[in-house]
């Protein structure tokens, strides 16, 4: 069943959470990753929760020869 | 000073050079003079120092910043940082020289002062800044109207040539195109979502100006669909050296019409027998040599649209592609809902089907250009054979019996 807009927020930030260190998520692994298991889920709901996880902070784009979302840490392309 | 004796040699000769101006700026910017220094240093040991990528970019986007760092950072503090920022041009780059004005004062408040006007994408790109700047330059950038383009797997920022603007060649309204399409895409410019870059370029005529066919992801090519338009007194002007060719941009003096132009046409259409020019419209490719000899005699015809090509990009295993036609013509009329609908039903099946940094036109070659065609519902016509079938086999699905069982029509000559 599709998530409400507020509770799909929470479980791509956890999806993002525990993906750290581990993965990096393509806003498309995500989205795949929540229609896998809420197949009723309006791919837009997706779109926009990543952007409110964005816009708040919680989240960040990265850049490592792709896109990524990933949590924030500490600036430092010059080290990887 | 850095000494800089290898990149001196290049102040030398005739041309304009970036060393000359790089080492004006460095007067006034101490990170100019680091960025001298470090290119020094790369040209004798022929690596780079850059690194880029990384996590910087302003509240919000993912796109358009491009995080730089030196890896001397203590031989060149100036370069600790030195991050990118991609501006999106105005359609055609079109400035007012106030707003020139006043996004160098912006630039020379929060970065080096050093711009590349254009990047090949097309944004105006501003170079080397830090990242505690990136914020309160963007703030002043949105603050006068500008927005950031797109870098990273985005849509990146579309470009057009300056079609109906300045050019009586151009077959759509390329700037309007550019522009509502821009809009259209602001969240995919801004949020990286996709499998890698997706580039728009629109052409207002096949002369191609921005270099579409080689260089976009889906180009726009102005085109159309009747006859060439022909004035036979104006033929006649220009094999009597009253008119100039091209315009008057070479250094000949007059035309031989069928030395110069009916002998160079491509597809041999067109004939000459001094008195009249004709063309065989059915077999012109409308590559606008004869247009462009002649540009006072000849204009492309009424039923003007563009033709939509796709899948050109420069990946480094497989070389450099040219893009291939999947759209031979469509109207461009505003709203553009069309083109919009397309960008997104070939935007949606790659994102679903591409690996990270995959082109478009590397899925379709991976994928098959059936697979593309049925999944975006585009027929197939002639004009995307690209080159003739090397493979003997085909492969029936059963759609195609039960389409041909139902009355399906093929292609034919007539
Ligand atoms: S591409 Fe064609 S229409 Fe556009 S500026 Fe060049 S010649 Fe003119
Ligand atoms: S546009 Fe090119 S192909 Fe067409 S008639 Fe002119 S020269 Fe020939």
């Amino acid at each position: 069943m599709a998530l409400p807009k507020d509770e799909l927020v929470e479980y791509i930030y956890k999806m993002v959470e525990a993906a750290a260190g581990k993965k990096q998520l393509k806003a498309k692994d995500i989205e795949k990753a929540v229609l896998k298991e809420h197949p009723d889920q309006p791919r837009n709901d997706v779109k926009f929760a990543i952007k409110e996880l964005i816009d708040g902070g919680r989240c960040v784009y990265t850049y490592f020869g792709g896109s990524f979302i990933e949590c924030p840490r500490v600036e430092g392309a010059a080290k990887h | 000073m850095h000494k800089t004796p290898l990149l001196d040699q290049l102040e030398s000769g005739p041309f304009p050079s970036f060393v000359k101006d790089l080492k004006r700026m460095a007067a006034k910017k101490p990170q100019v003079n680091d960025l001298l220094g470090q290119l020094e240093r790369s040209y004798k040991e022929k690596i780079t120092h850059w690194k880029h990528g990384g996590i910087v970019g302003v509240l919000g986007y993912g796109s358009g910043i491009i995080g730089r760092y030196s890896d001397l950072p203590d031989e060149f503090p100036g370069l600790e940082h030195f991050h990118t920022m991609r501006i999106n041009q105005p359609s055609g780059w079109y400035y007012t020289s106030q707003a020139l004005r006043e996004l160098c004062d912006i630039w020379d408040e929060h970065g080096s002062g050093v711009l590349n006007m254009h990047g090949a994408t097309g944004d105006l790109i501003f170079l080397g800044t830090r990242t505690e700047e990136l914020e309160p330059c963007f703030e002043k950038l949105t603050a006068k109207g500008w927005d950031i383009g797109g870098s990273g797997s985005a849509m990146r920022s579309p470009s057009c040539c300056l079609g109906m603007s300045r050019c009586e060649w151009s077959c759509y309204d390329t700037m309007e195109a550019c522009y509502q399409l821009t809009q259209e895409f602001q969240f995919d410019l801004h949020r990286p979502s996709y499998p890698y870059k997706y580039k728009l370029k629109f052409s207002g005529c096949p002369n191609d100006c921005v270099a579409a066919v080689a260089r976009a992801d889906m180009s726009m090519i102005g085109v159309w669909k009747d006859d060439i338009k022909i004035d036979q007194a104006a033929v006649q002007a220009y094999a009597g050296g009253e008119l100039k060719p091209e315009g008057g941009a070479t250094v000949y003096d007059k035309l031989d019409i069928k030395a110069d132009v009916t002998d160079l046409c491509p597809t041999l259409c067109m004939s000459w027998d001094g008195k009249t020019l004709k063309i065989d419209n059915a077999n012109c490719n409308h590559c606008m040599h004869c247009i462009n000899m002649m540009p006072k005699a000849l204009k492309p015809g009424n039923e003007r649209g563009c033709t939509i090509l796709l899948g050109s990009h420069a990946p480094i295993l497989e070389g450099a592609q040219m893009s291939w036609v999947i759209v031979p013509f469509m109207k461009m009329e505003e709203p553009f809902d069309e083109l919009k609908d397309l960008t997104y039903k070939i935007t949606e099946w790659w994102a679903e089907h591409g690996k990270n940094r995959e082109r478009v036109g590397e899925l379709i070659m991976r994928m098959g250009m059936r697979a593309f065609l049925e999944a975006v519902e585009l027929p197939p016509v002639p004009q995307s054979v690209r080159t003739p079938r090397a493979n003997p086999f085909f492969f029936w699905h059963q759609s195609d019996f039960d389409a041909e069982a139902a009355g399906r029509k093929y292609y034919t000559t007539k």
